[in-house]
């Protein structure tokens, strides 16, 4: 097995959203009990609706939002417990691709100033041959070649694809250990998504970066993940985690059930044949109606009373699946 | 015998700009099956949205149809939808043709209360009809029609109808503009990426209910987006852009199963699947076209695999076989070629 980069311990997120004239301020919990840990030269895929706290995750592992409690660990050690400058060091190992590439990138510096301007800050003291090359080395790995032709160009100048290309090269240039990436493919067409995924899985393969991949398009988490993992999330609880190829044959937990049913086949023949969404409802619970028990307990076609309040981890093999009513259900399915 | 409710003939439309002219429709001839969900698939900048919008004459400026028409077969007599001066078209739009936006999220107006919004808009085209038989709509009767159509897509009708836009959810404010497109009962709905920024459960819903509407009060529907797999589940029938031509059209089942054009299978060949082994995925490469610089001859041969010496320089024209299946290509130059 090999060894764990990152791990999140009892992650625990509380947003305070602002009290207007006549309301109170309230408390909105947006991720409850995560648990994590992140190994070497992984993929693995988060998925979920908007708003269930996959984003958030993904910044707290790149350090941009501190939890409200709960640990972070790189190497074993914790991050909040670092100086400033061992904190910065490891926020240079864990990189950040944002979904939109246009805003990502200063619209007024050349692809060149914002490629270097990570690598100068790193290496105070580079000369200008060795930048040179550097930046050429990366623009050949995320295959824009001649380099030339792109460096002196601004953003708008590139297509989406192209951009996102870029973003990946600022991320490899200081050469991190893991990148999460936040759904990197959802803006750009379609006849492209496919080469940027091909893309982090060579640079997943040839320089064993860990690849957190953030979407909510399981088609495209399938394809990028084999033989990885994913992670369910469904209002900031991880509800399902285990190997891709299993959990999208033999889904257990009820969420995950509705959400592959959901998904539509590229294939007319299988894709006519209607079938139901195993849900009660489609309209997403708000976080703040949130009770102490199941998250899904609302649109969960199995839920009972005991559903309202409790709520627990089961591990079956290398699975985790949050529902207390797991062997139930298997049972009446069966 | 199935009959077509709208024919654009060898549209083409153009942006005129102060240097040049951009021509993001290049003689595009496509008919709408009345009673089926048709579905136009291709990129960002392929023109499907310049196309729908041309229906109801909403071209945004500076662009105009410099070829071609645009025919409407919905009531007795034929209605060149160009042809139309304001009055008419102010008549024509929504009751006739209606459309439901790209990121339907912000068509909605946020300091009016979504009941104002129906309100005005049946109001607004009663004044549009001729004095005889204009009605005065109380708030009362709107009211009714309101409630009717917003539990007709699955919502909350008093609750919604109360509140303004930002007091709801995506999958809501969708379903809201769904209902409003209902409004003034259309025989036609265009629909430009109606779910693309929805999650998975969301848009399911969103597409049970449009097939629904489809079924139930037989409208007719154009379905414009680039989720190739979305097309597989609801279209009946597909046509797929490219640079601003129709390259490929016949029925979902035929398109899938035959793939005649380079791009069509390209396209399908680089979208992932759940079910399916994804190690033969392969994606097309090469980028998408610049509009102001388009390449001679057939628009698709520096991104196509199998491009061919003519294709550089001929523009393919179409062949379309007994059962209706068009192809733009070379290499299905004659009609026998794809009849299977």
């Amino acid at each position: 097995m090999s060894k764990e980069i990152i791990k999140l311990k009892n992650i625990q997120m509380v947003f305070n959203k602002k009290g207007k004239m006549f309301h109170e301020e309230k408390k909105i919990h947006v991720l409850k009990d995560v648990n994590l840990d992140i190994y070497e030269g992984e993929i693995i895929a988060i998925v979920g609706e908007s708003g269930c706290g996959k984003t958030t995750v993904g910044k707290i592992i790149t350090g941009l939002l501190k939890p409200t409690s709960g640990e972070i660990l790189f190497e074993d050690q914790n991050i909040y417990k670092f100086d400033i400058r061992n904190f910065n060091k490891t926020r240079e190992l864990v990189q950040f691709v944002q979904q939109d590439s246009y805003a990502a990138l200063n619209p007024v510096r050349t692809i060149y100033q914002s490629l270097s301007a990570p690598i100068l800050h790193h290496y105070k003291k580079i000369s200008r041959e060795e930048l040179d090359e550097k930046i050429n080395n990366l623009m050949n790995i995320v295959g824009l070649t001649p380099a030339e032709q792109f460096l002196s160009k601004y953003p708008h100048m590139l297509s989406g694809g192209q951009r996102q290309r870029i973003l990946m090269a600022r991320a490899i240039s200081l050469e991190p250990k893991l990148i999460v990436a936040d759904e990197p493919v959802s803006m750009i067409d379609v006849s492209m998504r496919l080469s940027i995924l091909n893309l982090m899985s060579e640079l997943n393969k040839k320089f064993k970066i860990s690849f957190i991949y953030i979407t909510h398009d399981l088609a495209t988490a399938k394809y990028i993940a084999k033989n990885g993992r994913i992670c369910v999330m469904y209002l900031g609880e991880i509800v399902e985690l285990g190997n891709i190829d299993d959990v999208l044959k033999n889904p257990k937990h009820p969420y995950t059930k509705a959400l592959i049913a959901a998904v539509p086949i590229p294939d007319p023949k299988i894709a006519k044949k209607a079938i139901d969404i195993p849900i009660k409802s489609m309209d997403i619970t708000g976080l703040e109606h949130r009770g102490d028990g199941c998250p899904f307990y609302l649109r969960c076609p199995h839920a009972k009373d005991i559903c309202k309040e409790k709520n627990e981890d089961i591990i079956i093999g290398n699975r985790l699946v949050k529902c207390c009513r797991l062997e139930e259900i298997d049972r009446e399915g069966s | 015998m199935s009959k077509n409710i709208i024919e654009f003939k060898d549209l083409s439309i153009e942006y005129v700009l102060s240097k040049y002219s951009l021509r993001a429709v290049n003689k595009v001839s496509l008919n709408l099956v009345e009673g089926k969900i048709t579905a136009l698939v291709g990129e960002s900048g392929s023109g499907k949205t310049t196309i729908a919008s041309s229906m109801i004459n909403c071209i945004s400026s500076p662009g105009k149809i410099v070829e071609g028409q645009v025919l409407y077969y919905g009531n007795d007599e034929v209605i060149d939808v160009a042809k139309l001066n304001e009055d008419e078209i102010n008549k024509f739009r929504w009751k006739e043709i209606s459309m439901v936006f790209q990121g339907a999220q912000s068509s909605l107006n946020p300091v009016i209360t979504i009941f104002n919004q129906f309100y005005e808009t049946l109001t607004v085209h009663e004044n549009y009809k001729p004095k005889k038989e204009r009605r005065k709509i109380t708030k009362q009767m709107a009211k009714e029609r309101v409630k009717y159509l917003l539990e007709f897509v699955n919502l909350d009708a008093e609750r919604v109808m109360n509140s303004y836009p930002h007091e709801l959810s995506g999958g809501m404010k969708q379903r809201v503009m769904i209902a409003f497109s209902l409004l003034l009962d259309p025989k036609v709905i265009i629909l430009d990426e109606p779910t693309t920024a929805l999650d998975v459960i969301t848009q399911d819903f969103i597409f049970k209910l449009l097939q629904k509407i489809n079924r139930e009060m037989n409208i007719t529907m154009l379905l414009l987006t680039h989720d190739i797999a979305v097309v597989a589940k609801y279209a009946d029938y597909m046509g797929v852009m490219y640079g601003g031509e129709l390259m490929e059209y016949g029925t979902v089942e035929s398109v899938f199963k035959n793939r005649y054009h380079p791009y069509t299978s390209g396209l399908i060949s680089s979208t992932p699947s759940l079910i399916a082994d994804n190690s033969k995925l392969s994606p097309i490469d090469g980028i998408p076209p610049n509009l102001l610089n388009m390449p001679t001859g057939c628009r698709f041969h520096p991104r196509c695999k199998k491009c061919m010496e003519i294709c550089q320089s001929n523009e393919p024209s179409e062949v379309i076989n007994k059962n209706g299946h068009m192809v733009r290509c070379f290499l299905f130059d004659k009609e026998e070629k794809i009849n299977e």
